[in-house]
């Protein structure tokens, strides 16, 4: 009997089993993993956005071209010259100062990410929790709270993102500063008026003479219940962050030069349709059409995903 | 001749898991001036049989078979023909008074709209009808109300209101479905009176559409017993009450509990004092106008309530809407903090107590609440909703502990252990009832407040959470106070009731005593409306009429509705004394009843 030498681990082993016959508890979240991985939309989309996201990581080692150079010889006839081809190493084209596109699409659709998904979860953390213990602990507090919220919004955010430009450093950081100062705002609003509705209702009070104690409350009951609303709010958040970068890219007040983003790009390339050049508009257009249809798609999905209730 | 016949009608919903046959070949037929009752629980198809006579079905039913009005078809008839019937020939009354009355129009304006249709009257003509009606319903100051919004009205006046909407073009046929299920055992007795009356007086037929077997007894001359879309049962009102022949009927009768047999002798230990209520008060500050700093005048929830509750014993909770019963519970859970008095807890205040200490006390005080479905996190499966206390007061347990107490448990409420991963949504009604009961007994508390916990659920399933309470009551001898409107539930489970008037309490006595020799005029008007399931018994049986409708627990002059006296001498502020007028028979002053009776509702 050399085999087993301590029994209760071979207890532990035999409850184990036995556990795994019964019925598995289940949490929200594995739930909605599998409600999500249910919902064939989403799915593809994650898988494409996941593959954008991918390739932006991978594509520069294929780049034949990097994205500060410019091609002397194709310079002068874009429109001809330039158009995307395999052999010469230009897979997207030239831009109008005769750069790699395929590079600079790369560069561009990364700082627009990165301007989406930052803004975006700013937003989140910052907007749900403050609207969260707003809403839920009312009175006064709120009162407070929300006001200044009020006040934040009456100023015209373009004004505060530009003056934060010109008085310090034009750079990504104060970009990312910038859009994450404000686009918390409406998400507290939306977050709190949720927690309003949701904080009467029985369940939380049974919570409250369950002897839970206000913060696990908002963490445990209200946040999950608010997550539907939040996380669609959110991926409808991302592309906005995304347009309002390249509107103050648009401006020259945005992502400086040589950095790009899809924005500058797209603006750059309308200014060049009129010269047959389309593919300086299309392809940075086609990734940021893909990435924002992408989104909502996972938006929907998520929210569906998270809500029990199957519809 | 029949008025209204239906033969073979079928209904089906078509909807994304396949097509639902809400009823099934049904035939009924209803005579001019009768009343035809149709009860049956939740899901039986009894509303859907006559929205489907109405032509009121959503989109994704469908109607097959024949429903003739005075032998004309009228089932899937066009919009437009239905139109001119609907309203004129038929109507309806809803369960709901307030969500069935337009919310900004004025009752006159609402009820004019019917008569303009069907009669062409308009102008003062139509106001004259309007009126004449609202006192045909018994509608106290009924000028008034034509210029009223609905949300003025108190419930019962509303449901007056859609009555005098539904009888303003003299139907054949009146069809009421669930009538006076939201409204309180005294309104919901005035409503049938008036019901009743009008069959009587313009021979009007009614079809009664409920699923409580005491209505039923008193109002119908007929009754078709439906269950899962199809009628099981039909017959007279004596063949199936005293000569029940499907089992789903018995069933339904001896569910129902009844207010005039005791119940069942149960021997539990009573022990010593657990919880001592002394003199709580909740006054919630309500802003008179919208101003800044508008003055505000305290709304009296509670108003003064002292009781005290031993181990092991259930005391009952009765009154009507607005009368503070649920504020109460709240007070003495310190769900919300009581504006004065004490809730002493094994003999430490808990109004003063620390948070620390009011936490640890929470372990032994837990609530049931009525809506099972409300009372339930959405997003989280049932076992951990029954989980939750454990966490809290338990952290030391592993998972694995956790989850044993948690099956145990479920076990013991009788949910089946495979439906730990249930969402509230997926269970009914009644599984979700037991989750709360799960959850509130998970700790073994010493007290459990059940706040209205079975009024929402259906008869058969009530009495199963009913025995369920009581089993675990003999199991682990913890207190219970239980709070309800319906007065024979709470005669069914209490060994004391108390009996609460906005706020106050104007009876307290042992069960028996309540119901054998109620002293207060208030008890005695509740006893006397509450229906029994027995025609005979309640068409003899004589009711206590007190004059007025509840009142708003704003008005000051409503609290002295049982004390005309100092209502005349101005006495506004006086308080009615609690007397104790047998030993544990306590009733709260009061004038004498011919006093009370010969006011006018205007008064109070």
């Amino acid at each position: 009997m050399g085999l087993v030498k301590d029994p209760q681990r071979v207890e532990a082993i035999a409850e184990n089993i036995a556990d795994a016959r019964a019925v598995k508890g289940r949490s929200l979240w594995q739930d909605a993993m599998g409600r999500f991985f249910h919902n064939k939309a989403a799915v593809g989309s994650l898988i494409i956005l996941v593959s954008i996201l991918i390739f932006t990581i991978v594509g520069p080692f294929f780049a034949v071209w990097s994205n500060e150079e410019i091609d002397w010889s194709r310079m002068a006839d874009v429109a001809e010259l330039g158009r995307p081809s395999i052999e010469n190493g230009h897979f997207f084209g030239l831009d109008e100062l005769g750069r790699d596109l395929y590079s600079r699409t790369i560069q561009g659709t990364l700082t627009s990410l990165m301007v989406g998904v930052v803004g975006a979860l700013v937003a989140v953390v910052i907007g749900t929790l403050y609207g969260a213990v707003s809403g839920f602990i009312g009175g006064w507090v709120d009162n407070a709270m929300m006001r200044t919220v009020d006040i934040l919004i009456s100023i015209p955010y373009m004004f505060v993102l530009i003056l934060l430009m010109v008085m310090f450093e034009r750079s990504l950081l104060m970009l990312f500063v910038g859009i994450g100062l404000l686009s918390w705002l409406d998400m507290s609003r939306i977050v709190r008026g949720q927690t309003l509705s949701l904080k009467h209702k029985e369940f939380i009070e049974a919570a409250r003479a369950a002897g839970v104690g206000w913060f696990v409350i908002v963490v445990r009951h209200i946040m999950p219940n608010l997550m539907g609303v939040v996380v669609v709010y959110a991926t409808l958040l991302v592309p906005g962050m995304i347009m309002a970068e390249s509107f103050i890219s648009f401006l020259g007040l945005g992502v400086q030069e040589p950095n790009t983003s899809l924005g500058a790009l797209i603006s750059d390339g309308a200014g060049t349709i009129l010269y047959d050049q389309v593919w300086q508009l299309g392809i940075p257009l086609a990734f940021f059409l893909t990435i924002v249809i992408s989104l909502f798609f996972i938006g929907d999905g998520l929210r569906d995903a998270l809500d029990p209730k199957d519809r | 001749m029949s008025l209204l016949v239906a033969k073979n009608l079928s209904v089906s919903f078509d909807t994304p898991d396949g097509v639902v046959e809400a009823v099934k070949n049904v035939d009924f037929s209803i005579s001019p001036g009768e009343c035809l009752g149709i009860v049956g629980e939740s899901g039986s198809g009894k509303s859907q049989t006559f929205m489907a006579a109405m032509g009121l079905l959503p989109k994704n039913g469908h109607a097959t078979g024949s429903v003739t009005l005075n032998g004309q078809e009228i089932l899937n008839l066009p919009i437009a023909k239905l139109n001119a019937i609907r309203g004129s020939s038929m109507s309806m009354i809803f369960q709901d008074p307030l969500t069935a009355l337009t919310p900004h129009l004025k009752v006159g304006d609402q009820m004019k709209e019917s008569l303009m249709i069907h009669q062409n009257i308009a102008g003062r003509k139509a106001q004259q009808v309007c009126l004449e009606w609202l006192n045909k319903v018994q509608m106290p100051e009924a000028a008034r109300r034509l210029d009223q919004y609905p949300h003025e009205l108190s419930g019962g006046m509303r449901q007056r209101v859609m009555i005098a909407m539904a009888m303003l073009n003299n139907p054949k046929l009146l069809i009421a479905d669930e009538p006076t299920t939201a409204l309180d055992v005294t309104v919901q007795a005035e409503i049938l009176d008036l019901i009743a009356d009008l069959q009587k007086n313009e021979g009007t037929a009614v079809a009664l559409i409920t699923h409580d077997m005491g209505v039923v007894a008193r109002m119908c001359d007929r009754i078709e017993v439906m269950r899962y879309g199809g009628y099981v049962e039909s017959g007279t009102a004596d063949e199936i009450f005293y000569s029940p022949k499907h089992d789903y009927t018995k069933k339904l009768l001896d569910a129902m509990p009844r207010l005039d047999t005791a119940p069942e002798e149960r021997n539990r230990p009573i022990g010593e004092k657990l919880l001592s209520v002394d003199d709580v008060k909740v006054h919630f500050p309500i802003s008179m106008s919208k101003a800044l700093f508008a003055k505000k005048v305290p709304l009296k929830a509670v108003d003064g309530v002292s009781f005290d509750i031993s181990s092991g014993e259930t005391l009952g909770v009765v009154g009507e809407s607005g009368c503070g019963k649920s504020t109460l519970a709240r007070a003495v859970l310190q769900l919300i903090p009581p504006t004065a008095g004490s809730v002493a807890w094994m003999g430490r205040d808990l109004v003063t107590a620390s948070k620390n200490e009011l936490l640890k006390n929470r372990k032994d005080l837990q609530i049931v609440f009525q809506d099972p479905l409300a009372s339930l996190d959405p997003r989280m499966t049932i076992s951990d909703s029954i989980a939750e206390p454990l966490k809290t007061f338990r952290p030391e347990l592993s998972r694995r502990e956790r989850r044993k107490h948690v099956e145990e448990m479920m076990e013991r409420v009788g949910l089946d252990q495979n439906m730990i991963n249930r969402y509230p949504h997926e269970l009914s009604g009644g599984q979700n009832q037991r989750v709360g009961v799960a959850r509130a007994m998970i700790n073994k508390p010493k007290l459990i407040i059940c706040d209205e916990a079975v009024s929402a659920l259906d008869v058969s399933i009530q009495a199963q959470i009913v025995a369920l309470l009581k089993e675990l009551q003999d199991e682990f001898g913890m207190s219970m106070i239980f709070i309800s409107h319906d007065l024979s539930v709470v005669r069914d489970v209490s060994d004391r009731i108390m009996v609460l008037y906005l706020g106050r309490v104007v009876e307290l006595a042992s069960s028996d005593a309540i119901y054998k020799g109620a002293r207060h005029p208030y008890t005695k008007s509740l006893i006397s409306a509450v229906p029994i399931p027995d025609p005979n018994i309640e068409k003899t049986r004589q009711r206590l009429k007190i004059p007025g409708e509840l009142p708003s627990p704003m008005n000051p002059r409503a609290a002295l509705r049982f004390m005309p006296s100092k209502l005349k001498a101005e006495e506004l502020s006086y308080v009615p004394d609690l007397q104790e007028i047998e030993p544990g028979h306590w009733v709260a002053e009061h004038d004498p009843l011919e006093d009370i009776l010969a006011q006018s509702p205007m008064a109070v």
